[in-house]
């Protein structure tokens, strides 16, 4: 019983047949080629495959395709480019913020997620938000001293940031 | 220095941070079927029969493979694996049957329909209930199984290797000793948790060649296990890597790739991916070994260690192919970082009906620390003496001894524990705050003839392709790998890029684990830089003239006639004279390192006098605190200090020493995986099985002493494991002193409230 639905990724409209079982993050995965989006558990526990949707933080492994038709969804590859880094992108290159890679996609997406919401945000803010976002490599020292130097670097430039 | 020491951006982050990074699970291959595995849920168990008439009749379903065909035992250093299970099931969860399907589900689907009956046998969940006289035993065909002539099973028994250390007299140590103190310490399993779960594709063509594209520490290990599994040349065998999410240890050896290989020679010419469930990965490759370790430790008045008596039951699970291996790395470092003149050892690798224990960061360390280092803070105590002193005094310096009887030099380990000392303002008292200390040392556990080797294949225009096959875990093997040959050929680091391994295509390596990269394969580079610009100078001899010539900043120079040069881009593809004439040909350097001179340790003294390539060792601080109510335990602050040797790249070393510090804090406060009176893993999920997120990481502090290792490359030796070798301790002794009770059984945040 598939259903063709619009998705809107990444400022892009995709038109998809999707089953009403298919989840978000296949479809991003298998059916768009997006796999910047990662899968690490499939139950909601590891944050790899946040994306943004209407701007939130969603974890893409729990969520129906089918109900995020006509929804802005943000996956990583939208994030910036290599000629148009996010200010949190290339914080997170220049913090030594990123190891193995698996978490940074939506470990990027929360952060994002956060200085959207809050530009100025403590440490402990940056802690809260990136509390479903596992990495089993860093220990989250240089991710958070990434996303703190970001939100100074956006603050500062006045929306340099895009 | 142009680039060691430096902070070189990793050449991988731009990809990592903008999500073009290929991991295997996000390759894409045309017509890909979809394999599923069906486990046993029987801990011990005899296979009476397997249906899977069923399974192979559901439309879509293209094969089923079970342990039938592939009988032969293979494994790393003790051949006692099967693929998938033959006559017996030894763990619950053991692969029985695979099927290769259309799609996921109907693989998973197809999976539900295969019937197995087990007879039920007694199982064994404790290795000191193992090795009891009428233990059920696991292997009965323990002695004929084949091993490494470095290990010791006992066929009848559930002892797959039984390591012996004997060093001096303990009898007279003992003797000789005024405070004597006897322990026992446990370490639970615990599981890597790689954000990656594994994940392997296989391919077989017709003419009988398998490829496997896997997510895996070791491609040529790899290579090795299928090639005996399956009865197949390694010429015809091809391993590839990409990117890895993180290994641990847990994607070292072969483990997914025995099940993907078989289940792809089942349907040649259509590619066959396997991707474990997150639950599934609990189970499905290794986890880190339980530990049950009993110290008796002898001091003198003058606090001086005369003696100890170590006996380490190690709970190493179903099938311990790697894990016999922990059982003597274990064994050959029962003294620690201290120098103990008299020592006896027994280090036992027991069968239990546990998932199959096998390498995780530190390679048996963390299990062996934890009970060293609590044992040695109750020895200070018992002397009343300083903590700090009592380490610094016994602790291993230059010309001390190690427990085979090797001499060490060039250890920095009083600096670290000096500079742990003053950082974490140990002596300055806080109130209800605990401060700990641990130490530790650790060598890579490897055959001695262990090799790594590099290439390196200059382009047109002067840049390099640099060929090894040591997997980018995450580590930032990559990044030091380059800046090694960039320093080497003075070239700048985006004049190199670094492949991912392929076994048909880059060279020889034996396995990204033990913290050998930057060491081992790290001097192959060199070696592999020397021989390119001997290659480079005979090129441009022949424009230049014979002389003596160095390379600098792209150009090749007479040395002491900077006038005399020519552009490296200009004799990389050879010499070509002013007459139209060519001579020489395009430059390939090639490397190859195996650490030299490394003798087996003796058989029944556990005695060598350089059984490793190198030591390392280091140093760490906590400070914590508990809530008298609740028993809520508070770490805030971890300090270390390591002797790298030389750091090769400031920021990926402090972030790889930060992210094993938390792997450490996880194991000591809440890291177990808890067992079901089945033998089932009852925490399989993230859920379950707590991991450290942002908000349970404390203040991290870390610092790098650099006596330098005489054979590594600019003196670096390995670090990535050390980490979390000596956190938990650091941490019970901290909440020692914080509480007035010691631990000695982990996690803390259960046993803690015992």
């Amino acid at each position: 019983m598939k259903r063709a639905i619009i998705l809107v990724v990444n400022g892009t409209e995709h038109s998809v047949e999707v089953q009403p079982s298919d989840l978000l993050v296949d479809v991003l995965r298998d059916r768009l080629r997006l796999t910047g989006t990662k899968k690490g558990c499939g139950t909601g526990e590891c944050g790899a495959c946040t994306v943004l949707l209407d701007g939130k933080p969603v974890n893409s492994c729990l969520l129906l395709a089918i109900r995020c038709e006509g929804r802005q969804i943000t996956t990583i590859e939208g994030l910036g480019t290599p000629d148009s880094l996010h200010v949190l992108q290339k914080a997170f290159i220049d913090n030594g913020a990123v190891q193995c890679g698996f978490c940074a996609p939506g470990m990027l997406l929360s952060a994002k997620a956060l200085l959207d919401e809050n530009p100025a945000p403590s440490e402990m803010d940056i802690r809260q938000a990136l509390a479903g976002n596992i990495c089993r490599c860093t220990g989250y020292v240089k991710i958070v001293k990434a996303v703190s130097s970001a939100a100074r670097t956006m603050s500062g430039a006045e929306g340099g940031g895009r | 220095m142009r680039v060691i020491g430096r902070p070189v951006v990793r050449l991988d982050a731009l990809d990592k941070v903008t999500g073009a990074a290929k991991y295997v699970g996000d390759m894409k291959f045309p017509g890909v079927l979809h394999a599923a595995i069906l486990r046993s849920n029987c801990s011990h168990g005899r296979i009476k029969h397997i249906d899977t008439k069923d399974a192979l009749e559901l439309p879509g379903v293209h094969a089923v493979v079970t342990g039938e065909k592939y009988q032969k035992p293979t494994g790393l250093y003790l051949k006692d694996r099967t693929l998938f299970a033959v006559d017996k099931v030894r763990y619950y969860g053991e692969p029985v049957a695979g099927v290769v399907a259309e799609t996921p589900e109907l693989a998973k689907e197809a999976v539900r329909l295969i019937r197995v009956e087990y007879e039920q046998l007694p199982p064994v969940y404790d290795p000191l209930s193992a090795l009891a006289d009428g233990a059920p035993l696991l292997h009965e065909n323990l002695g004929n199984y084949e091993w490494a002539p470095v290990f010791f099973p006992k066929p009848g028994t559930n002892i797959s290797n039984h390591f012996k250390l004997r060093k001096g007299d303990v009898k007279q140590g003992f003797a000789e000793s005024h405070i004597i103190h006897e322990e026992t310490y446990c370490v639970p399993h615990i599981y890597h948790s790689p954000l990656e779960t594994h994940v392997a594709v296989g391919y077989a063509d017709n003419g009988g060649r398998l490829t496997v594209w896997s997510s895996c520490q070791s491609p040529f290990a790899v290579r090795k296990f299928l090639s005996t599994a399956l009865d197949i040349p390694l010429s015809k065998i091809r391993v590839i890597t990409g990117y890895v999410g993180g290994g641990f240890g847990g994607k070292a050896g072969a483990t997914i790739e025995g099940l993907v290989a078989p289940l792809a020679l089942a349907v040649p010419g259509r590619h066959v991916k396997l991707v474990y469930t997150r639950e599934e990965d609990f189970v499905g490759a290794y986890v880190r070994q339980g530990l049950v370790a009993r110290l008796k430790t002898g001091v003198g008045k003058d606090g001086r260690i005369r003696a100890q008596q170590c006996e380490l039951y190690w709970d190493a699970g179903a099938y311990t192919e790697y894990g016999a291996n922990i059982v003597r790395a274990a064994g050959y470092t029962s003294a620690g970082p201290y120098d103990i003149p008299n020592l006896w050892t027994d280090s036992y690798c027991v069968y239990t009906n546990h998932p199959s224990g096998g390498p995780m960061r530190g390679f048996g360390m963390p299990e062996l620390h934890w009970a060293l280092e609590l044992q040695m803070d109750t020895l200070a105590d018992k002397l009343g003496m300083d903590p700090v002193e009592f380490r610094l005094l016994n602790c291993l310096k230059d010309g001390g001894v190690t427990a085979t009887g090797e001499v060490v030099y060039g250890v920095g380990l009083t600096e670290c524990i000096k500079t742990v000392a003053e950082r974490i303002g140990w002596g300055d008292k806080k109130e209800g705050v605990g401060k700990g200390i641990a130490i530790m040392c650790k060598a890579p556990a490897m055959p001695t003839n262990a090799s790594s080797s590099a290439c390196l294949k200059f382009n047109e225009d002067g840049s390099v392709t640099l060929m090894t096959s040591a997997a980018e875990i995450g580590q930032g093997a990559m990044t030091a790998l380059a800046q090694i040959a960039a320093e080497e050929l003075s070239l700048p680091i985006e004049a190199i890029s670094v492949s991912c391994p392929d076994t048909a295509i880059t060279p020889y390596e034996w396995q990204t684990v033990a913290s050998r990269i930057t060491f081992s394969a790290g001097n192959a580079v060199v070696l592999a830089a020397q021989d390119a610009k001997r290659q480079i100078f005979q090129n441009a001899s022949y424009i230049l003239g014979d002389h003596e010539m160095e390379l600098v900043d792209g150009q090749v120079r007479v040395k002491g006639r900077p006038d005399l040069s020519v552009p490296l881009e200009s004799v990389v593809m050879g010499a070509f004279l002013p007459d139209g004439s060519a001579k020489g040909g395009p430059v390939f350097g090639r490397g190859t390192f195996t650490p030299e001179g490394l003798i087996n340790l003796d058989p029944e003294t556990g005695q060598s006098p350089r059984p490793v390539a190198f030591w390392t060792f280091g140093a760490q601080g906590a400070e914590v605190s508990a809530d008298p109510e609740t028993g809520k335990i508070t770490v805030h602050r971890l300090v270390a200090a390591f002797d790298v040797g030389r750091v090769i790249n400031p920021v990926t070393l402090e972030g790889q020493v930060e992210g094993g510090l938390v792997q450490g804090l996880g194991s000591a406060l809440f890291e177990e995986m808890v067992f079901g009176e089945d033998g089932q893993v009852l925490n399989n999920s993230f859920v379950d099985y707590k991991i450290p997120t942002s908000m349970d990481v404390p203040a991290i502090e870390t610092y790098f002493v650099e006596v330098a290792q005489q054979d590594g490359p600019w003196g670096a030796r390995g670090v990535g494991e050390l980490p979390m070798v000596p956190t938990a301790p650091a941490i019970a002794c901290a909440l020692k002193r914080a509480t007035g009770t010691l631990h000695r059984k982990l996690p803390l945040v259960r046993h803690g409230r015992d």
